[in-house]
C-alpha cells in the first residue's frame, strides 16, 4: 500500500541547513525500514504551467490550475501496510521538514 | 411462541448482538459496508422468521450464522469474488491471534476503527452509532438535527474513506492505546452531552435516547477494558448525571439547578452503581495510579450527589477537586467550574472576581454570563445582573436552559 505525503507551507522558501538535517536522517530511517519510494521538492507555484489538450490544440496558461495561500512544496511517496503507520511516518516527516503535511492513499 | 415474546426477542438480540455479529463480519470479509448490510438483512429475516419458527435457541449464532449466507450471497451475486478477495485484505489486520479475553474481543476492533483519529469527530459520532450502537441512518439523522441524506452520506463517505486509506481494523498497539481510548471516550461523551443538554429550538431539552446509548456504549467498554480507570470514570460521570435527570427539568420544561432540585426523585440505584465506581477508583488513585479528567468529574458528581441536600454539599471537597482538575485541564471551563465552588465556600464578591477574570476567553459561552448574573443577584446588584441574564439568554441553545435564565431574570423585579 503507497500513501502519498504532501508537504504543505505558504513559501517555497527552501527547507533551512537544521530542517535538511532533519529530512536526511528521517528519509535514511524510510529507506532502512523499507518505506521508501520517492521524494522531492517542488519549486513555487509561480513556475506552474498548466496544459489542456482535450480540446483541438493544447492550451498553456501560466500559473497554478488553482490560487492558493498554502500550496504543495514537496512531497514523499511511502509504502505502509496501512493507514496508522502512514500516519505516524507522516508525523514524523512533519516534524522533521517543520511544515504541515497532508497523506493521500493511491488507489 | 407469541408475536409479542417474538418481537421482544428480537429486540433484545439487537441491543446484545448487533455489534458482534457486524464486528465479526467485517472481521471475516474485510468490509464494513457488507457487514452492516448483511447484519441489517439477518435481523430483518429474524423479524419474519422468529415469530414463525420460534426464537432459536442460540439468537446470536443464528443472526451470525444467516448474516454470513447474505454477506457470501452478496459477493456472489456482485459475482466479483476476485474484487472481493483483494478487498477482504484491504481491512485486514496483521495482529497474532492474541489470548482469549476481553481485549481479544471483535466489538472493540470494531469502535477503534470508528473512532479512529483520521475521521472528523461528527463522523465517528454516526459510524460508531450506526455500527456499533446499531441505531438506524433516520435515528442518528434525528438525533443531531440533520437530513437523512446529509447523514447517509456521511457515513457512507467515512466507510469509503476507511477502505481506500485503509484505515486498520485492529485494537491499537500498547503505545497508542491510551491516546485511542481517549477518542472513543470523547466521541461517547459527546453522544451523552447532546443527549443531556440537546440543543436546538423544538428539541427536548434531555434527549433520553441518546443518553441511554451512551452509557449502553461505556458499559459495553467497561466491559471490554475492566482496567482502564478513564473508562470507570466516565461511565460514574454518566450514571450520577442521569440519575438526577427526572429532577433536572420542571413540568413546565425549564432547568432546576443541582441546589434547587427534588434529591428524592434522584435515580438511587444508578448514584449507588455511580458511588461504587468512585470508590474503586479513589482505592486506585490512593494505591498511585493518578486519575485522569473523567474520574476528577466523576468524583466531584459523587460529592454533590452525597449530600442530603444543597447546603450539606462539602464545597471544599469540590473545590479541591477542581483544583486537581485544574492541574489536567487548564481550560477557562474547569476555572469558571471551579470559581462556582469559590463563590460557595469564600462568597461571592470573591466568586465574581475569580469569574470576571475569564471574560476574555468565556464572553461567547452562555455560562459565564449566566454564572456571573447570579453571583451579581446574590451581591444585589440587580441592573448588572439583569444585563448579564440578558447576554446569557442571547448565547443559550437548550430550550429549558433560556425558560430558566429567563424566569430568573424576570423574578430581578
Amino acid at each position: 500500500m503507497q500513501y502519498l505525503v504532501s508537504v504543505i507551507h505558504d513559501s517555497s522558501d527552501l527547507a533551512t541547513t537544521d530542517e535538511m538535517a532533519a529530512i536526511d536522517v528521517f528519509n535514511e530511517g524510510l529507506q532502512a525500514q523499507g518505506h521508501w519510494v520517492f521524494a522531492g521538492g517542488l519549486a513555487g507555484p509561480g513556475t506552474a504551467t498548466v496544459i489542456d489538450n482535450r480540446g483541438e490544440a493544447a492550451v498553456f496558461t501560466d500559473g497554478p490550475f488553482v490560487e492558493s495561500k498554502e500550496y504543495i512544496v514537496g512531497f514523499w511517496v511511502m509504502e505502509a501496510a496501512d493507514l496508522d503507520v502512514a500516519l505516524k511516518l507522516a508525523a514524523e516527516g512533519s516534524k522533521a521538514c517543520n511544515r504541515k503535511v497532508e497523506v493521500r492513499p493511491f488507489l | 411462541m407469541s408475536r409479542t415474546d417474538a418481537r421482544e426477542a428480537i429486540t433484545e438480540a439487537h441491543r446484545e448482538e448487533w455489534a458482534r455479529v457486524v464486528a465479526s463480519l467485517t472481521r471475516r470479509f474485510g468490509d464494513l459496508d457488507i457487514a452492516e448490510e448483511a447484519a441489517a438483512e439477518a435481523f430483518a429475516a429474524a423479524v419474519v422468521r422468529w415469530p414463525a419458527d420460534g426464537v432459536p435457541p442460540s439468537p446470536g449464532a443464528w443472526l451470525t450464522t444467516t448474516a454470513n449466507r447474505k454477506a457470501i450471497d452478496r459477493i456472489r451475486r456482485e459475482n466479483k469474488r476476485d474484487d472481493k478477495q483483494k478487498e477482504a485484505q484491504l481491512l485486514y489486520d496483521n495482529d497474532p491471534p492474541g489470548p482469549p479475553g476481553a481485549i481479544g474481543d471483535e466489538r472493540l476492533r470494531l469502535i477503534f476503527t470508528c473512532c479512529h483519529p483520521a475521521l472528523a469527530m461528527e463522523t465517528r459520532v454516526a459510524l460508531t452509532l450506526r455500527m456499533v450502537a446499531g441505531l438506524t441512518v433516520p435515528e442518528i439523522a434525528r438525533a443531531f438535527l440533520v437530513q437523512e441524506t446529509t447523514m447517509e452520506k456521511r457515513i457512507t463517505r467515512a466507510k469509503a474513506k476507511i477502505k481506500a486509506a485503509r484505515i486498520p481494523y485492529r485494537v491499537p498497539s500498547a503505545e497508542d492505546l491510551q491516546a485511542r481510548v481517549s477518542g472513543v471516550l470523547a466521541v461517547l461523551f459527546l453522544v451523552f452531552n447532546e443527549g443531556y443538554l440537546a440543543t436546538g429550538p423544538g428539541t427536548d431539552p434531555v434527549r433520553h435516547d441518546l443518553t441511554a446509548e451512551a452509557i449502553r456504549l461505556t458499559r459495553l467498554i467497561r466491559a471490554l477494558m475492566p482496567d482502564d480507570g478513564e473508562v470507570a470514570g466516565l461511565l460514574a460521570l454518566m450514571l450520577l448525571t442521569e440519575a438526577r435527570r427526572a429532577a433536572r427539568v420542571s413540568p413546565s420544561g425549564a432547568l432546576v439547578t443541582l441546589g434547587e432540585q427534588d434529591r428524592g426523585t434522584w435515580d438511587t440505584a444508578l448514584i449507588a452503581e455511580g458511588h461504587q465506581l468512585v470508590r474503586e477508583r479513589l482505592a486506585a488513585a490512593a494505591a498511585g495510579v493518578a486519575p485522569g479528567r473523567y474520574q476528577i468529574l466523576a468524583a466531584i458528581n459523587a460529592v454533590h450527589t452525597s449530600a442530603r441536600d444543597v447546603r450539606a454539599t462539602d464545597w471544599s471537597q469540590v473545590l479541591a477537586l477542581y483544583d486537581q482538575l485544574a492541574r489536567l485541564d487548564s481550560s477557562p471551563i474547569v476555572a469558571l467550574n471551579r470559581a462556582i465552588a469559590v463563590a460557595e465556600l469564600d462568597g461571592p464578591q470573591v466568586g465574581l472576581a475569580a469569574v470576571d477574570r475569564l471574560e476574555a476567553e468565556l464572553s461567547g459561552y452562555h455560562l459565564f454570563h449566566a454564572t456571573r448574573a447570579d453571583l451579581l443577584r446574590r451581591l444585589g446588584r440587580n441592573q448588572k445582573s439583569r444585563e448579564a441574564y440578558d447576554q446569557a439568554i442571547g448565547l443559550a441553545g437548550n430550550t429549558a436552559e433560556i425558560a430558566y435564565l429567563t424566569r430568573r431574570r424576570d423574578q430581578l423585579g
